[in-house]
């Protein structure tokens, strides 16, 4: 109780007007625009381009670059960016002692 | 042999049952040396594994809620992530995918990105926050959440709409395995599936799916992965072919020039002669061959509707925490890339097998009495998954005379590439896995809403632990034979009725379980004009589509979660914003969800 009163008065006196649990949720907020930003590039921007990324010379491990990104590019980078987004959300958490008690 | 915690002796207990199941392939590869039938060792592999499930589900048995519903809620994170990737993995992932793209190309592609990039936004978007709620069920969230029996009801009915779609897939795959694996009538062989569904899951719900299916995931990655390496190395393509077959998808493409693809035509009376459901191959392997358009609204619908099938939703209740829950989605997904990653490289294994004339498993090209005289082709001809016929009656097998169903790509490649056959009973097992641990979580989703949301919650409040449990058990054998019954009537295939179950899903419960954590302002009303209204608007759709009416926007019948969605999110902040704000506990809730420490909004027993 009195951390958190000590907390608001620092707050405060920074000038902010948000509550401990407002500004957590404007950062997790941040990330998921982030994430999802990232997810849409990978799992939609990049089809429009279908046929340029046929054409395209960049081919990994020699396959067309339109064919590896829907069999594996844009896959592996979904299971990346979940643990990327899983991290970064733990340090959020952690920032504001949102931390569960009991973890596995 | 295993002294303390069951949870603590995981590792242990599943990598002992990794190496029973290996020892038992080589004791199948040894008996098929010794002359076991082809017929012995398929009925072997799937009565073996579905008997290993069932004693799983037996010893799992439990008469607590908590354990029936969420598995008692202490399923470690890598664990979860198996069994949901089983759970998720169905017949279509399994026995259809690698069809689909064998036979259409990057344009079934999408379905990959789909059924992968959906994951993202169950990790941000939900699945942390519905885990921090304590819920049992997802209607058991939307009834909280937005108050109101009417609410929770709503979710229960596009639950049970979009899941139930699902289920009847499932079982029909297992019928299908089961038939051409046990060498029984199909209208039989569904209910023998049925039976195997329903003895994982009746006993101990939640935990005794939970632990099935990761031993289902087990054998149906080894079932996937083994023949891929095996052909892929036999053929001298590359020892690790996921990285490997560039030169091969190459050659597929110089094949199919050579062989005239898309320039030689079938006549529509020659494709009369065709057996139903069996196709050609008239699209290009590797090529981009469909509008940006349709291959993005496909894995649009297909993402949005993975963020809302319940199924899957509710596995990643059965964590320890909220760090668990989100961490759990990233392994899920690393263990369906293992298996997603490697379709389109058995589709280009199979295709190469069958199309390459310098390789000896090669027929196009090769006469057609020729063809008909090899014992893979009548088997499978048999079954109605193969045909060949001389169209242009130059005693030549074309590349545009040759037919094969789309189930029989995964099922029968390895023989026709020249593995043994205790290879192609393993492939029958790994089916059997798919189909069933999907639909365990299925009927299991579908059962729970109706005992939890529907009996307890609004019917009868004051019933007891064990009338509870006993309610859902009775109606998990219900849902199991009404999905039973519906499967034998072979409505739609396994492919496009898993895609409108994604597509009703999306319709109904994508928006309004969203906005449940993200838009404090959304009430009931508006959660109920969202369902309710989208799946409407959805299934309007598609019933108008299907008979004849030709759509707006390039959305067909395998998108019109689109229109059910868009109609959705407007009904809802409409309704919303012209009816009264959520009350101040309300609220309050909705910030405490918003943070994993703390109580969980329901309690641990519900």
């Amino acid at each position: 109780m009195s951390f958190w009163v000590m907390f608001r008065l620092l707050t405060y006196r920074e000038g902010k007007k948000m509550s401990k649990q407002q500004q957590h949720w404007e950062k997790t907020r941040m990330l998921l625009f982030i994430t999802l930003a990232i997810w849409f590039v990978f799992s939609i921007g990049i089809f429009f381009f279908g046929a340029e990324m046929e054409a395209s010379s960049i081919r990994p491990l020699g396959y067309p670059l339109s064919y590896y990104m829907t069999c594996q590019g844009s896959l592996g980078i979904f299971v990346i960016l979940i643990f990327w987004f899983a991290n970064r959300q733990e340090k959020i958490d952690e920032e504001f002692g949102y931390t569960e008690r009991e973890d596995d | 042999m295993f002294k303390g915690k069951f949870i603590d002796n995981l590792p242990k207990i599943y990598g002992t049952y990794t190496g029973g199941f290996i020892v038992f392939i080589i004791l199948m590869a040894i008996a098929e040396q010794a002359g076991m039938s082809a017929k012995l060792i398929g009925i072997f592999f799937v009565a073996f594994t579905v008997l290993i499930y069932a004693l799983i589900g037996y010893l799992s048995r439990t008469m607590q809620t908590d354990a029936y519903y969420v598995a008692g809620r202490q399923v470690p994170t890598v664990f979860n992530g198996m069994a949901t990737a089983a759970d998720w993995m169905s017949g279509a992932s399994f026995v259809a995918m690698a069809g689909g793209i064998y036979f259409k190309g990057y344009g079934y592609m999408a379905l990959l990105v789909g059924w992968t990039g959906g994951y993202v936004l169950v990790a941000s978007l939900l699945a942390p926050y519905l885990r921090k709620f304590g819920c049992y069920t997802v209607p058991d969230f939307i009834g909280t959440r937005y108050g109101g029996n009417l609410a929770r009801l709503s979710a229960v009915i596009v639950l049970t709409v979009a899941s139930f779609t699902y289920v009847t897939a499932q079982i029909n795959a297992t019928g299908t395995i089961a038939s051409v694996a046990l060498d029984i009538p199909f209208e039989i062989a569904v209910y023998v599936g049925l039976a195997s569904i329903l003895m994982c899951s009746m006993l101990g719900g939640m935990r005794a799916v939970t632990w099935t299916q990761v031993a289902q995931y087990i054998v149906l990655i080894i079932a996937y992965l083994l023949p891929v390496f095996w052909i892929s190395n036999k053929m001298g393509a590359g020892v690790f072919p996921h990285f490997m077959l560039a030169d091969e998808v190459a050659r597929i493409a110089e094949l199919e020039a050579q062989f005239g693809l898309g320039e030689i035509k079938n006549s529509a009376a020659d494709l009369k002669q065709v057996p139903k459901g069996l196709a050609g191959i008239t699209k290009a392997h590797a090529e981009v061959n469909t509008t940006p358009w349709k291959f993005i609204s496909l894995a649009v619908c297909m993402m949005a509707g993975t963020a809302s099938l319940p199924h899957v939703m509710m596995r990643y209740f059965t964590t320890p925490s909220v760090k668990a829950a989100r961490r759990s989605v990233g392994w899920s997904l690393f263990f369906i890339f293992l298996l997603y990653s490697s379709a389109p490289m058995l589709a280009t294994l199979s295709k190469l097998s069958l199309m390459d004339p310098n390789l000896a498993t090669g027929i196009i090209g090769k006469s057609i009495a020729e063809v008909q005289a090899i014992d893979w082709y009548q088997n499978w001809n048999q079954a109605n998954l193969m045909f060949v016929s001389d169209f242009n009656g130059n005693g030549t097998l074309e590349l545009n005379e040759f037919f094969m169903g789309g189930k029989a790509v995964v099922l029968a490649t390895p023989e026709i590439a020249g593995l043994p056959y205790v290879i192609s009973g393993l492939v029958a097992a790994g089916g059997m896995a798919a189909a069933m641990s999907t639909a365990d979580g299925l009927v299991l989703a579908i059962s729970n809403a109706l005992s939890h949301d529907v009996y307890y919650k609004m019917i009868n409040p004051k019933a007891e632990t064990a009338k509870r449990l006993i309610v859902a058990r009775v109606l998990l054998v219900l849902i199991g034979f009404a999905g039973a019954t519906i499967a034998a009537l072979e409505i739609q295939g396994i492919l496009g009725s898993v895609i409108w179950a994604f597509d009703f899903a999306m319709s109904g419960l994508f928006f309004p379980l969203v906005l449940g954590v993200w838009w404090k302002r959304a009430n009931a009303q508006g959660a109920v004009a969202g369902m309710l209204g989208g799946l409407i608007a959805g299934t309007a759709y598609l019933i108008a589509v299907r008979s004849g009416y030709p759509g707006f926007w390039g959305v067909t019948q395998l998108t019109f979660g689109i229109v059910g969605s868009l109609v959705s999110l407007v009904l809802m902040v409409v309704v919303s914003l012209m009816t009264k704000a959520p009350d101040a506990a309300t609220q309050r809730m909705v910030d405490e969800v918003r943070i994993p420490s703390g109580k969980a909004i329901l309690g641990k027993q519900h």
